[in-house]
């Protein structure tokens, strides 16, 4: 049984996505790409359908048509504030498709074997099962192993996704949480796992495969529950990067090259999102998975001054008079929707002639250029939007640094206090500015705890009250 | 305690050290003002103004330095008030410890305590109280005052129906606080302005105040005048000589020369040579400001105006803030009660001289019955401190050296990688069938790819990236699609709920990317 035109169309498809991947370097250039992914994607299944998928043709159609409904539901109704969410739950659907997968494939493994045990006819077989009966033992076991690592890493992103996605909406606490006995727990549901493993391997049987499951449901539970809000770029990139191996282990199990190459896209994608998100926290990718800041490692330099307020009028005077502007947005901006607002400001502020432009720090948000998707929402041109390394040598020429909504990334105890938790960590340095606002709700500190002494340097000034009503409030002082 | 202020005896002075608004702030220190009657006069602040203000009037200076436990004036004293200070009194006032040495050693004999406010360290916190600087700037301005009453065309260039007339061309040497000021309302009369400093950083001061720095062709760099708490400090004689050549070449195009080059405790250096000056044009105005320590031109004469033979005019007046006496005896008067906001930091009117605190430590010669001039380095480093980076400019061969080591040593970490990863791939293919190990070909080929295709994703995109992963991840689709047609019941049910939800996923997850990416737009 050859399928050369499904063949064919998966090698279209994968190279289909991978320029739908590169073609994502570039604003322009990214409109098409996703074509091409889209394309790649409707010729897989196409020929997936008309090819070793023809049996329930129909009922696959009716399914993916119902799951399409939603999916556009979703997708058009969704947030720009709430995409964090949305790509953490569409996580967990692949995850469980990639756990029952998975266990089909035992199940037919299971009834081809009994079938080939009584020397029933092959020639009856669905299209996966033929392909099983065809396997030596060396390959059925090599096959075992496969199907399990796909389950077990199926399992740990199902769940891991779905409290990652209970944290960015706001269902779970984000604080990071762990059950009592910590990392022992997460420990020994690994060794369960791997001892699991070796009786599968050995007996084939599907109990110790649900086993392994459970434990991996429980590992991603844990694993995430003990992880901060803060961290969340990281937790949802890692969890992209599940995704795609658990569908390159499914693909392996299948014998089907596409999904492995897809797999591997994604799951090296992910992979590097985590790297570059890990690297702008200045922390290694163990710590932030193993959860929470660690302690510090010693007295941290006490603050001195106070935090001195401004009311609306002083900071509209400061940007009248200024001809620089450079804005840090952060999480705080997208929890009071007020990226509409900064939009406004920045379009009065353009049209007087003045210089305005954002500097994003790469972990501001809960995800991955969370801010320059909402950004790009409100329309702010994406040329003004600028990375880190390209803007932080211009605030001592800047006349107005105005942090919204962020903390950790703007805090200066990052290069002056070798003790502080954050010691190290790449930072905005807005307080060359010549003059810093910090639009702030109140007066304690962020989500890592961390005291923030760029609120008490001379040159700031603290702008209280929530992003939005402050916007609301700035903008009527400025025409 | 008592605050008193003498009339100044020094002849043409015509400032006072304190003013009725002055006293009023003294006050609210809790302390008590008394004045010598008429000392405010010529500065134009009558008896009346004073009384009005809650300040004593005295009839006699005798009077009134026997009341004063702090007494506090504008001028060096002269003989006769040296003798009339007592123990356990307080003088503030200019009192050069240099030059008058012997003053300050009987003052100190007496017990009595001396605060010389041209001693006030030129740190950011002193600023407030740094008179030299405030007496400076008056003298910077009214040299360009005294200058243009003096020249005999407009300063700024006009074109009239009467006929063209060229701009005033202003060359300010030395870009100090004087010198700025100078710069500052030349610049503002209209005048095409000019200035020179030994200190190379303050080039940027000069041009935000609007005038060109005239720069030499010269190696060596000036000692940073940060070193110096700002101050210029003697140059090399091959500057000096360039500097001079340079001045040469410009004199003839001046219209009016301002010189304000003062190194602390010296002569003032011979900046504007006589055969400069003889190349000026006629009706030019040079105005000296280094005049008191001998000038910076050795025509000038001390506190004359003198017109050369060629018809150049050079001013040696040293007297420029007491011309100016109403506005600087209201800044002088200023700076003398910051000091004592200083020194009562209780506001209880209790005076509490810490010679612990860099600035009255600095700004003290007497204290004790010992002579404390000269006063230890502050601990705070100066005003104008612009560390240079320290970055070390390698050489080119170190930078090949640096350039070759970083390759040898990403090619060592490469090789380690591929050999390590060549070994693994060896080591499963010796173990693992022929069909397992095409797959994996396909596998670590698409890693590779991943890695090269998503390290150019830009920084901007990468929820959309992830958006469009979240997609194309769904493609685990096709494993349900393939199994949903073979088996039981159980199997076609977990593949339908795999297919329905994969199925959200292809959709949510495309639509979202594309609804992203169309909000990116360029300005």
């Amino acid at each position: 049984m050859e399928f050369g035109f499904t063949t064919a169309a998966y090698v279209v498809a994968a190279v289909l996505f991978i320029l739908s991947l590169g073609g994502l370097s570039g604003q322009e250039s990214a409109k098409r790409a996703v074509w091409y992914g889209i394309v790649g994607m409707a010729l897989a299944v196409a020929a997936t359908l008309v090819g070793p998928g023809s049996g329930f043709w129909l009922l696959s159609l009716l399914l993916i048509a119902g799951g399409g409904a939603i999916g556009y539901q979703l997708a058009t109704k969704v947030q720009m504030t709430q995409m964090p969410e949305l790509v953490a739950a569409m996580h967990s659907l692949v995850g469980l498709a990639a756990v029952f997968v998975g266990f089909i494939a035992h199940f037919e493994m299971g009834r081809v074997a009994g079938l080939v045990a009584e020397g029933a006819d092959l020639k009856e077989l669905g299209t996966f099962a033929a392909l099983i009966a065809k396997k030596t033992t060396v390959e059925l076991n090599i096959l075992r192993v496969e199907l399990f690592l796909g389950v077990f890493i199926g399992a740990i992103t199902f769940t891991g996704s779905i409290i990652a996605y209970g944290k960015l909406a706001g269902k779970v606490d984000s604080a990071a949480t762990k059950l009592p006995g910590g990392h022992m727990l997460n420990i020994a549901a690994a060794a369960v796992s791997a001892v699991t493993l070796i009786l599968y391997f050995n007996s084939g049987g599907f109990f110790p495969l649900f086993l392994m499951t459970l434990a991996a449901l429980f590992i991603g539970y844990h694993l995430i529950m003990g992880i901060g809000g803060a961290d969340m770029p990281v937790v949802v990139s890692m969890l992209n990067s599940y995704s795609g191996w658990a569908a390159a282990a499914i693909g392996f199990s299948l014998g089907n090259d596409l999904l492995i190459v897809v797999g591997a896209l994604v799951g090296s994608s992910g992979a590097i999102l985590s790297y570059i998100m890990c690297k702008a926290m200045n922390r290694s990718f163990v710590s932030v998975i193993l959860g929470g800041f660690g302690g510090p490692a010693g007295e941290q330099m006490a603050v001195e001054g106070e935090q001195i307020a401004i009311d609306v009028d002083g900071v509209a005077t400061a940007l009248e008079e200024a001809d620089s502007i450079i804005i840090i947005p952060g999480y705080g901006m997208a929890v009071a929707q007020a990226q509409q607002n900064v939009a406004e400001l920045t379009r009065r502020l353009r049209a007087k002639g003045k210089n305005v432009r954002f500097a994003i720090h790469p972990v501001a948000g809960r995800l991955p250029g969370h801010m320059n998707v909402l950004l790009a929402e409100a329309k702010v041109p994406y040329d003004i939007v600028m990375e880190m390394d390209e803007i932080n040598d211009d605030f001592p020429e800047t006349d107005v640094a105005i942090v919204i909504g962020s903390n950790d990334i703007v805090n200066p105890a990052a290069q002056d206090d070798p003790n502080s938790p954050i010691a190290g960590m790449p930072v905005l340095e807005c307080w060359k500015a010549k003059q810093v606002f910090v639009s702030k709700r109140g007066q304690g500190t962020g989500y890592s705890g961390i005291e923030n002494p760029l609120f008490f340097k001379e040159n700031t000034r603290m702008f209280y009250g929530d992003a939005k009503a402050s916007l609301d409030a700035l903008l009527g002082k400025i025409s | 305690m008592i605050i008193g202020t003498p009339k100044e005896l020094f002849e043409g002075e015509n400032r006072v050290a304190m003013t009725p608004a002055s006293a009023l702030e003294l006050q609210k220190l809790g302390h008590t003002c008394v004045i010598e009657t008429k000392a405010g006069a010529a500065a134009g602040f009558s008896d009346k103004d004073y009384k009005d203000a809650g300040v004593e009037v005295v009839k006699t200076a005798a009077a009134l330095w026997k009341a004063a436990d702090i007494v506090a004036k504008v001028r060096v004293p002269d003989d006769g008030e040296m003798k009339r200070l007592s123990a356990d009194q307080t003088l503030i006032s200019f009192f050069s410890p240099v030059a008058d040495e012997a003053k300050m050693k009987s003052a100190a004999r007496k017990g009595a305590t001396v605060v010389a406010m041209e001693m006030i360290p030129r740190i950011s916190r002193a600023q407030k109280m740094d008179a030299l600087s405030s007496m400076a700037n008056i003298a910077g301005y009214r040299a360009v005052i005294e200058a243009g009453n003096n020249f005999p065309r407009f300063f700024t260039g006009q074109i009239t129906a009467a006929g063209k007339v060229p701009p005033a061309k202003v060359l300010v040497v030395g870009a100090g606080v004087a010198g700025l000021a100078a710069i500052g309302t030349s610049t503002s009369l209209g005048a095409i302005t000019y200035a020179f400093d030994v200190r190379p950083e303050v080039a940027e001061q000069v041009e935000s105040m609007g005038a060109e720095f005239v720069f030499l062709d010269f190696e060596e760099e000036q000692a940073d005048g940060a070193s110096s708490g700002g101050y210029a400090s003697v140059s090399s004689p091959e500057f000096a000589a360039a500097q001079l050549a340079k001045f040469r070449e410009i004199a003839p195009d001046m219209d009016i020369v301002i010189t304000t080059a003062l190194i602390p405790n010296r002569e003032a250096p011979e900046l504007w040579t006589a055969d400069m000056v003889a190349s000026m044009k006629p009706g030019s105005v040079i105005v000296d400001l280094a005049a008191e320590k001998g000038g910076n031109c050795k025509l000038t004469v001390k506190d004359e105006k003198i017109v050369t033979d060629n018809g150049v005019t050079i001013i040696g007046y040293t007297d420029f803030p007491s011309r100016m006496a109403a506005q600087s005896s209201t800044l002088y008067a200023t700076n003398i009660r910051h000091l004592m906001t200083d020194l009562t930091p209780e506001k209880d009117g209790v005076v509490n001289h810490d010679m612990e605190d860099d600035v009255i430590r600095g700004a003290t010669v007497a204290f004790g019955k010992e002579v404390t001039f000269p006063p230890p380095p502050p601990k705070i480093q100066a005003i104008a401190a612009q560390p240079k980076a320290a970055v070390v400019e390698l050489t080119p061969e170190e930078k090949r050296a640096a350039e070759t080591a970083a390759f040898k040593a990403q090619t060592k970490q490469q090789v380690t990688l591929l050999c390590i990863g060549a070994a693994v791939i060896l080591l499963a293919g010796l173990w693992a069938p022929a069909s397992f190990m095409q797959h994996f070909i396909v596998f670590v080929l698409s890693i590779f790819i991943g890695f090269q295709v998503i390290w150019g994703v830009a920084h901007s995109l990468h929820t959309p990236l992830m958006a469009v992963t979240n997609a194309i991840s769904s493609i685990i689709i096709l494993g349900a699609l393939m199994q949903i047609g073979s088996g039981s019941f159980l199997v076609v049910l977990l593949a339908g709920i795999a297919v329905f939800m994969t199925g959200i996923n292809i959709f949510g997850g495309f639509l979202v990317t594309r609804r992203m990416l169309a909000m990116f737009q360029k300005s």
